[in-house]
């Protein structure tokens, strides 16, 4: 059998694509309890380190959308059939799109409710929209349906790459998980 | 509701009564006064939309200036309208208890040109503090102009406490960004005239 590498991604593209996973698993849970708490010290940090997260999301998702295509994925097993490569195709488009478009959108949302991202702490992010409380709300309403299509988004992909794993029980899930043993056949 | 008073009384001639050349009326729709706080390192802008006072402000002599400014506490805006609630709560300005602050000036010095350095009791949330703040004075035609900022300790006025006392989410020290317009009142009819400088 040869070395998970061998047939699969690159060190970068794995070490990428969990970077992104974990900070939007820590984003995304926190966007959806953030946003019922009554003001209070605590929500306002959530809403920080929450906007620090997607900064970071969006950061890292540029050079890994840049690596994605100068570096082609390996080539899906050949079991699979047609219509899932599309999907899964379709799937992982949609996936770089949300990468992009969630923290961009919580960037003008939050330029538009008057509230700058400063990333960290530190470093001041300028406003793209001027503060207009109305154009806030549309943003927010755009903001939350896009966390729910990519929460969507991610239950699919993770199913999707468990089902290749546990029945299918091809090397789907293992090349992006190095470390986990492909199942025997 | 009151407000967050400021009395901007610049004392020196205080008894004269008003010349006809004093600017002797606060003008609110061409006033302004905002704050700056810092939100987990975020500068958000707040300000008071309801203000009034009183002043006599003699170009000629501003050291003898005297002024009178109040600002509804409850006019609060702080960038969010979520947040008013929290804002005006006992935890905050308590507007129930304290519904105006004041500020009475006690010592105008020129500085240079058109700066002078105002000093004065700020009363805020039943708490007396001395501030010093640097302002600029254009009198022009029919308006005088005043404008000028400072940075006061939330904490120092009890503003903000509890679990808001931790000022590593929002910061103690506001900036507060003011311009004041005074204009003049109508002669008496029969009265001096007024001499236009």
């Amino acid at each position: 059998m040869p070395a998970a590498t061998a047939i699969g991604y690159t060190r970068s593209a794995i070490a990428l694509h969990w970077a992104v996973a974990l900070l939007i698993l820590a984003a995304l849970p926190m966007g959806l309890y953030m946003t019922e708490l009554t003001l209070s010290p605590l929500k306002l940090k959530l809403y920080a380190y929450h906007k620090w997260l997607g900064v970071t999301v969006f950061l890292l998702a540029l050079p890994r959308l840049l690596w994605r295509l100068s570096h082609p994925p390996p080539p899906l097993p050949a079991s699979v059939p047609a219509w899932q490569r599309r999907a899964a195709h379709a799937l992982h488009w949609a996936l770089y799109a949300l990468m992009l478009a969630l923290p961009l959108s919580g960037w003008l949302m939050s330029s538009a409710k008057g509230f700058q991202t400063v990333y960290l702490g530190l470093l001041p992010i300028p406003d793209l929209l001027p503060k207009d409380e109305a154009l806030g709300e549309r943003l927010a309403a755009v903001h939350a349906t896009l966390a729910y299509v990519l929460l969507a988004a991610l239950l699919v992909h993770v199913a999707a790459a468990l089902k290749h794993h546990f029945v299918d029980r091809d090397e789907v899930l293992t090349r992006m998980l190095p470390w986990i043993r492909r199942p025997a056949p | 509701m009151r407000g967050l008073a400021w009395v901007c009384i610049i004392a020196l001639g205080a008894a004269a009564p008003a010349a006809a050349s004093t600017f002797d009326r606060l003008l609110p729709a061409k006033s302004q006064i905002v704050f700056v706080s810092r939100q987990m390192g975020v500068p958000v802008e707040g300000g008071f939309k309801r203000f009034s006072g009183e002043i006599a402000l003699d170009p000629a002599r501003p050291e003898a200036a005297r002024a009178t400014l109040e600002v509804d506490l409850a006019s609060i805006d702080v960038g969010a309208r979520e947040a008013y609630d929290e804002v005006v709560s006992r935890n905050w300005f308590d507007v129930r208890q304290y519904p105006s602050a004041r500020f009475v000036a006690t010592s105008i010095r020129p500085l240079s040109g058109e700066r002078y350095e105002v000093r004065g009791q700020l009363t805020l949330k039943g708490r007396t503090r001395e501030i010093v703040v640097p302002v600029s004075l254009r009198a022009q035609g029919t308006e005088a102009v005043m404008e000028g900022s400072f940075t006061l300790k939330r904490l120092d006025y009890g503003i903000g406490t509890g679990p808001w006392g931790d000022t590593s989410i929002v910061a103690d020290e506001v900036q507060v960004r003011f311009r004041l317009t005074a204009g003049r009142s109508a002669p008496a009819p029969g009265g001096r005239s007024a001499a236009r400088p």
